[in-house]
């Protein structure tokens, strides 16, 4: 599906990420793998470090940190903005919805759209796709996105599929009008036939979580996990963003009318830098073109990885000018979304610690 | 032949890998396995293979690794 917006910007981005730092290297003794392959495969990966929220911490307390950042900093004004939308698979409740939480704690005024959407990595695309959406209306003078999600809690320690990668953390993205008219192009799949490859079995009507759920048990590979814990088909997952993702680049550009040389920046979701460095390999990009340090430094945070990825290498470029981006997010439904739009200069562009 | 003896060796010493036909099957590669042998096939030949062809297709025995080298000009 391809999708065209107008009169659209990212006017501020920041980033909270939690203090809690653990490395690869000290929990490599938790998986069932022997030392010298953990190794190789940090090496090949590009696991190192990556955020973890220490003890029961929500997506609600990883974004009021941030909006209270901002508000105290007079970087949003509380009652300037009319929609929240929270983009997160590991919401506080299964009801109500988490931005409903977050505008009740923080006292936000009642004449407010709150909406939560279940998406994960691509969910930065389809929160900015939703949020441009709602700044049709004139009501709707600026949308606050938050990417955000606490998923370490949902994986289990002794699966290094998994495990080394998963980073907490949330973005607060400011959406507003503009009278740059300059067209952003968006193209949009979905195929929730392959919805199985990324999932959480137990904890939903389907499979309610019970001491059954919690039992941990030991797949051909050698990890453990129970039904309560995340699992990902990490072979099919692979597969499916080197087969989906470049004809989906190749795709958006020729609706625009670009070229691979006229993005100035291809500001992915963060997998693993082996992932990234063999799309970067398909498509003909520089590496330098396409960040892929994210994982060594914070680990995968979902949604959260592509304003991370700005935050961490381009905060001052994007505040100080405009750039050309291509960005692409892809996984659990499955979804793959990709966008080339300008990015900056925005207003801010930073990030804190919770 | 020797040469890919030895890199799948580097990934895996425990296993000789001059007596399976299907390595995966076998229990002799797993898929984090195959993800550090392309990384060191890139590095041994020069080459960057395509994520497009990390099947296990390519993975089950010497002669399909071959096979697989065979597309980078690699004889």
């Amino acid at each position: 599906m391809n999708l065209i917006f107008s009169n659209r910007k990212i006017s501020g981005i920041l980033t909270v990420v939690p203090a809690n730092e653990r490395s690869f290297v000290d929990e490599m003794s938790n998986f069932n793998f022997p030392e010298r392959r953990s190794l190789k495969l940090k090496e090949v990966m590009g696991y190192d470090k990556h955020r973890l929220v220490d003890g029961p911490v929500c997506v609600s307390d990883l974004t009021i940190f941030g909006l209270e950042y901002l508000f105290a900093n007079r970087l949003l004004d509380r009652d300037e903005f009319d929609a929240l939308i929270v983009v997160t698979q590991s919401p506080d409740y299964i009801m109500p919805a988490t931005s409903s939480v977050i505008q009740g704690r923080l006292g936000l005024k009642q004449d407010m759209f709150c909406l939560d959407i279940n998406q994960g990595c691509a969910g930065f695309l389809i929160g900015l796709m939703q949020g441009f959406l709602l700044l049709d209306q004139p009501s709707i003078q600026r949308v606050v996105l938050v990417n955000a999600d606490v998923l370490s809690r949902k994986v289990s320690t002794k699966d290094r599929n998994s495990y080394p990668l998963v980073g907490d953390g949330a973005s607060i993205t400011i959406l507003e009008r503009t009278d740059d008219a300059t067209p952003i192009y968006m193209n949009l799949k979905m195929d929730g036939t392959r919805r199985d490859v990324l999932r959480i079995p137990a904890g939903g009507m389907r499979l309610p979580s019970s001491p059954e759920t919690a039992v941990m048990a030991e797949d051909a590979d050698g990890n453990l996990r129970s039904l309560d814990n995340l699992v990902m088909d990490g072979s099919a997952v692979f597969n499916f963003v080197q087969v989906e993702v470049p004809p989906m680049i190749d795709d958006l550009l020729q609706t625009a009318g670009k070229k691979m040389d006229d993005v100035d920046m291809f500001l992915f979701h963060q997998p693993n830098r082996f992932m990234l460095e063999k799309l970067a390999d398909k498509m003909g990009v520089p590496y330098e073109k396409m960040p892929a340090n994210i994982v060594e430094h914070y680990g995968n945070s979902s949604g959260v990885t592509i304003p991370l990825a700005i935050a961490h290498n381009l905060r001052h470029r994007v505040v100080g000018e405009s750039i050309n981006a291509c960005l692409a997010g892809f996984g659990v439904g499955l979804t793959w979304a990709s966008m080339l739009m300008r990015i900056g200069p925005m207003r801010f562009c930073e990030m804190i610690t919770f | 032949m020797q040469r890919i003896l030895s890199i799948l060796q580097g990934v895996r010493p425990e296993f000789d890998f001059t007596t399976s036909q299907d390595f995966i099957g076998d229990g002799m590669l797993d898929s984090l396995d195959i993800v550090m042998l392309v990384s060191d096939l890139d590095k041994a030949y020069g080459i960057s293979i395509s994520g497009m062809d990390i099947v296990p297709e390519y993975f089950q025995n010497i002669a399909s690794i071959q096979t697989l080298l065979h597309k980078y000009g690699i004889e």
